[in-house]
């Protein structure tokens, strides 16, 4: 339904030997690369169709309003305001002034054309180097009108690509847990939105209890936790069809669901008697198998991206560490040897880092530490704070924070943030309610 | 309020009497830190206790509901623990006792964590200690058919507040009949 074709490619990238313009994403960037998104051009009869469609008067200039946030957002742009602008948009996707854009100090530009082709949206964009004077890339997409954000985003990602070497995460939406009401008696529901906040819709209404939300890699299906008829057990949900299944039959509560990263098992705790260990279920032949044994708590488990190790956390040293073993639960390592508490480890989709959250002096800790425990580096010191989940390029973290109450025991809320992997650009994710456990889909168009 | 008070007073001049008494030997130094530190631990222990905890551990009847005359709905722990101290032990008697005479009543016990840990962890550790409750009915001879438990890790507090003795009321294990 929500797949985009990418129906040509106009030209593809020249020439990479080409000493063009890059944006380094492994540091901090201090300096963001100053970038014009100049509207899309777009003919009257387009503009009037569009309109009656989508009740936007000109979507050229919302696509590429689009655009603009995202790369804001990322850290690594500067979109230059518009009215500096000096070449109309038509004219510029043809054959940008380049000494114009240079006076402005654009170092990037993106133009682009949107047309109304039988009842569909047809966007070409282009990236030029200003300095340069050359065109770095173009594309065109023909879609149904109706994903007209989407274009927005997966511009954003060719552009982010292009210019970084690495994918984007722009095409991409959050599931996460929407709050609401007193904090003795917090309501809670699973929601959805676009990766920027659009197109917001709660999935459940409320009636029961849902915690921890998450992503399949692979498809639109999500495992979460609920407390319907007051039995924690995970579920299965599948967000296109709204199929919802218990996993498993476990005569206790199972929770901590989390896909394996070819999304064929689920991977969860099941507690008995006082004790939590580490279980999974075979999604295609329903087996489940025991992979830890031991009279601790062993929980929040994560897969390495290639499926062959498990990270989790375990008190079985007294208290809350960080564990890796294999993927059938033999070779248990600890990793985590810092002061203070470790939990929610998960594993970075590059395979090279593991996100947790720390607890130590009574501060939270959001962190990432090497999959052997070294060259531990915390990101951001708060109140409260927890439960990591990755950008699909492993570039970003997204999580939750809780403020701490007044004396009266108000002023409470629940808020989403990102951070960037470098510890920079922290930023408030808007949600319409309150909202927690939040998870990254992977993209969803490749 | 007043005890915390004067408290405070004793710790202050033990302290200043160190800052005059610089030229002394480091020996009586360490004397005097030690007299501090009894006189702050002293001070710790009252305020404390007036506060209705003892270590962390919530000793006070505010949230405390009872299942019959003379037997409390529910026990408390220590930060991170599920250890039950000897209060709980009695209050676990008692409801033992109650549901020995009342052998048609079953019960769930819900167990919880303060704000102060994963949400995760939390809920396996509300559910180990809802189960350091059973265990401790079975042994005064309770069936365990009679017994079920649920974890709701720190989903719901029963103080809203962000300080330790919020936080004490919050770990706890609550009996709650179920039929």
């Amino acid at each position: 339904m929500i797949r985009i074709l990418i129906i040509c490619l106009i030209f593809f990238y020249p020439n990479k030997l080409l000493a063009l313009i890059e944006v380094d994403i492994t540091r901090g960037n201090l300096n963001p690369l100053p970038i014009a998104v100049s509207p899309l051009s777009i003919d009257e009869n387009s503009r009037k169709n569009f309109e009656k469609i989508l009740k936007k008067k000109n979507i050229g200039s919302e696509i590429a309003i689009i655009v603009e946030k995202n790369l804001k957002t990322s850290g690594l742009f500067n979109p230059l305001n518009k009215d500096a602008f000096l070449q109309a948009p038509d004219i510029a996707n043809l054959k940008p002034r380049f000494e114009d854009w240079n006076l402005i100090k654009a170092q990037a530009l993106i133009t682009g054309k949107v047309n109304f082709v039988e009842e569909k949206l047809r966007v070409e964009f282009r990236l030029w180097d200003v300095l340069a004077g050359k065109e770095m890339m173009a594309l065109a997409f023909t879609t149904v009108p109706n994903n007209w954000r989407r274009v927005g985003h997966i511009i954003t990602d060719k552009v982010y690509e292009r210019l970084t070497g690495e994918k984007g995460y722009f095409d991409t939406r959050i599931i996460y847990v929407a709050e609401e009401g007193p904090k003795t008696r917090r309501i809670k529901k699973l929601a959805i939105m676009d990766q920027d906040g659009a197109n917001n819709k709660f999935l459940t209404l409320g009636n029961e209890l849902v915690l921890t939300p998450r992503f399949n890699p692979t498809s639109q299906m999500v495992t979460y936790l609920s407390y319907f008829k007051n039995l924690p057990r995970v579920y299965l949900l599948d967000i296109e069809t709204g199929m919802q299944e218990v996993v498993g039959d476990f005569p206790g509560m199972t929770f901590a669901p989390r896909f394996s990263p070819d999304g064929k098992k689920i991977i969860m705790s099941f507690a008995k008697d006082g004790n939590s260990d580490i279980y999974t279920m075979n999604l295609e032949n329903r087996i489940v198998e025991k992979i830890t044994n031991h009279p601790s708590i062993d929980t929040s488990p994560s897969y390495s991206p290639d499926g062959k190790y498990i990270c989790f956390n375990s008190d079985r040293s007294g208290y809350q560490q960080i564990y890796i073993m294999k993927s059938d639960g033999s070779s248990v390592k600890r990793i985590s040897f810092g002061n203070g508490l470790y939990g929610t480890p998960v594993w970075s989709p590059r395979g090279d880092l593991i996100a947790f959250t720390k607890l130590h002096k009574g501060k939270f800790y959001i962190g990432v530490m090497r999959t052997d425990g070294s060259g531990e580096r915390l990101l951001t010191e708060n109140f409260y704070q927890e439960a990591p989940s990755w950008s699909p390029n492993g570039r970003v973290l997204i999580f939750y924070r809780e403020t701490e109450t007044d004396d009266k025991g108000e002023g409470f809320s629940a808020k989403l943030w990102s951070i960037d992997l470098t510890g920079y650009n922290e930023r408030l994710v808007n949600t319409p309610t309150d909202a927690s456990d939040p998870s990254w889909s992977s993209l969803l168009s490749n | 309020m007043k005890l915390l008070f004067s408290c405070e007073k004793v710790i202050k001049r033990n302290i200043d009497q160190g800052a005059i008494m610089k030229l002394n030997k480091i020996l009586k130094n360490a004397f005097l830190i030690i007299v501090a530190c009894v006189a702050l631990s002293a001070c710790a222990t009252t305020t404390k206790k007036s506060g209705q905890m003892q270590g962390d551990v919530y000793t006070g009847t505010d949230t405390v509901e009872y299942l019959a005359s003379g037997v409390p709905d529910r026990v408390f722990f220590a930060t991170n623990e599920s250890v039950l101290t000897t209060a709980s032990r009695e209050t676990l008697r008692k409801q033992a006792a109650w549901l020995r005479k009342n052998s048609n009543i079953t019960v769930v016990l819900e167990g919880h964590a303060d704000e102060r840990g994963t949400r995760e962890y939390n809920l396996a550790l509300g559910e180990r200690r809802a189960n350091a409750a059973k265990d401790y009915l079975m042994t005064y001879g309770i069936s365990s058919d009679r017994i079920s438990v649920l974890s709701y890790g720190k989903e719901r507090p029963v103080d809203s507040g962000s300080n330790p003795l919020a936080w004490s009321k919050n770990r706890r294990s609550v009996t709650v009949k179920a039929n």
